[in-house]
């Protein structure tokens, strides 16, 4: 009879199984023979038979390797030490095959040869590390030019789309964007010097393939400041069925422009007299709807950049949230520095007020967005109204007071798109 | 003159220590802590100080459910 009758089932289906791999590669790693037994009897018992967090890393970091114990030790001493390490990723995921060789390489010598491609941060994961392996295992992956990613109350390793390198619609350079800021944020990367985890993530344009909005605390996503460029011989060829929508990824093959794209437009802000497509630029919400089912008609305005965006985190009390728009628009150019500049000023004021485990998007809940915009020195702006009529930002100071008491009116359309 | 980072390095080694066992500190409890009582410091120049107590394996780096900072041990979940 099988050791692990429960664990058999989740190979059972028409899916590949984790169960699977985890045998296979127990044939040549005894101790995954041990993470396959206590992993049977967690699904027996329903709790987790393992140990978190700790002191265990490498000589001068803080972050990268994550602590992980059985506490059933005698029972399966190959998990007595089974720790995690993070490996930070190359920006947008591209690796050689021999890169991918290499990592394989270093991991079966000194652990598991469990791995994970790739965490919720997007780095490598192996997992199941003796504690006496960590510093060569460390060793060897930087003297190949790989480095550990974050953990604990530091930087996370921040990833992006792939961008420019295979994505027309790629408003900045996603992954010029990641590596740079990662190589700015080294010692915020290795050493906790934050209240709780900190992710940023850089999407190319608002389709937002890594979900940045959701999954980062700083959510970088690539926007237009000018109007869609429109190919009218092209929406012609959609019209009539020359053009699969969505290259062809659509559950029709014919488009109907009216239904399909106009009628769907969250601001109403197109039509379609059967020949012409209008768009009233001014009223787009930069949703991607129009531009994702005619890519060969629609495109991406050429005044590019990325919208900023703050405080995504998905804690238990309050529920998953979204990132709130604090920047409409940044032009992302090497080397960044007003980018650079708007992060530092974020960590700065988070680190001064913030509590411990509070993430930046749990103290502007607590202090409000008024008092961040006022740290972050960023001016007040339309786009950064998230609720209508609950959260204008004014910021009443006694200058304003002494105005109107001289007669100045609050309503200014200066600096406004009012008309 | 203001402190030398040699006697900075040190007053921290002295506060995790006397902290070991009785609190855990995070890095910005040990900067917050080091800017009020040395105000000619920031907390960049506090930050090295810390890297150099971690470099040189008399503090290290933990984690229980946040990053703190503390003198070296044998950990509890490490036993059975």
């Amino acid at each position: 009879m099988s050791k692990t009758p429960l664990l058999d089932q989740l190979e059972s289906g028409p899916w590949p199984s984790f169960v699977t791999d985890l045998k296979r590669i127990a044939a040549k790693k005894p101790q995954v023979l041990d993470l396959l037994g206590q992993l049977e009897r967690s699904y027996q018992e329903k709790i987790t038979h393992w140990k978190h967090g700790g002191i265990v890393g490498v000589l001068g970091y803080g972050s990268g390797i994550i602590g992980r114990y059985s506490d059933l030790p005698d029972e399966f001493p190959g998990v007595e030490h089974f720790h995690t390490m993070r490996i930070n990723q190359p920006s947008g995921w591209f690796y050689t095959t021999a890169a991918l060789r290499q990592l394989c390489d270093i991991w079966d010598k000194h652990g598991s040869s469990v791995m994970n491609l790739h965490g919720a941060t997007g780095d490598v994961i192996f997992l199941g590390c003796r504690t006496e392996n960590l510093e060569p295992c460390f060793a060897e992956l930087t003297a190949a030019g790989w480095d550990l990613g974050g953990s604990g109350s530091t930087f996370r390793s921040p990833s992006c789309c792939v961008g420019p390198a295979r994505c027309e619609w790629s408003c900045y350079d996603t992954m010029e964007a990641c590596y740079e800021i990662t190589q700015e944020m080294q010692f915020d990367l290795h050493r906790p010097s934050y209240p709780y985890k900190y992710k940023i993530k850089f999407s190319g344009c608002p389709n937002d393939c890594v979900a940045a909005v959701a999954r980062a605390d700083l959510s970088v996503i690539g926007v237009w400041k000018d109007d869609i460029r429109v190919d009218q011989s092209a929406v012609q060829a959609y019209a009539g069925g020359e053009l699969k929508p969505k290259g062809g990824g659509a559950h029709v093959d014919k488009l109907d422009v009216q239904a399909d794209v106009v009628g769907l437009c969250p601001t109403y802000c197109m039509s379609y007299d059967g020949k012409t497509l209008k768009i009233d630029d001014r009223n787009c919400n930069h949703c991607m709807h129009c531009i994702n089912m005619m890519p060969q008609a629609l495109r991406p305005g050429t005044e590019t950049g990325a919208a900023i965006l703050l405080g995504s985190h998905a804690p238990i009390l309050e529920g998953a949230q979204l990132s709130w728009v604090i920047q409409p628009f940044m032009v992302m150019e090497s080397p960044y520095d007003e980018f650079k500049e708007l992060n530092s000023r974020i960590t700065e004021w988070w680190a001064e007020h913030g509590k411990n485990r509070e993430r930046v998007g749990e103290l502007i809940l607590r202090l409000g967005m008024r008092e961040f915009l006022e740290a972050a020195e960023l001016p007040p702006a339309p786009q950064q109204v998230r609720i209508p009529r609950a959260n204008p930002f004014f910021f009443w100071n006694q200058s304003d007071f002494d105005a109107e008491a001289k007669g100045r009116k609050y309503y200014q359309t200066e600096g406004f798109d009012v008309e | 003159m203001g402190i030398s980072k040699e006697e900075l390095v040190e007053e921290i080694f002295q506060m995790v220590e006397k902290a070991h066992g009785k609190r855990k500190l995070k890095a910005s409890d040990i900067w917050k802590d080091m800017i009020k009582k040395h105000p000619e410091v920031d907390k960049k120049i506090v930050q090295d100080a810390i890297k150099t107590l971690v470099d040189a394996g008399r503090c290290v780096y933990t984690y229980f459910g946040g990053s703190f900072v503390e003198i070296p041990h044998e950990e509890a979940a490490a036993k059975h």
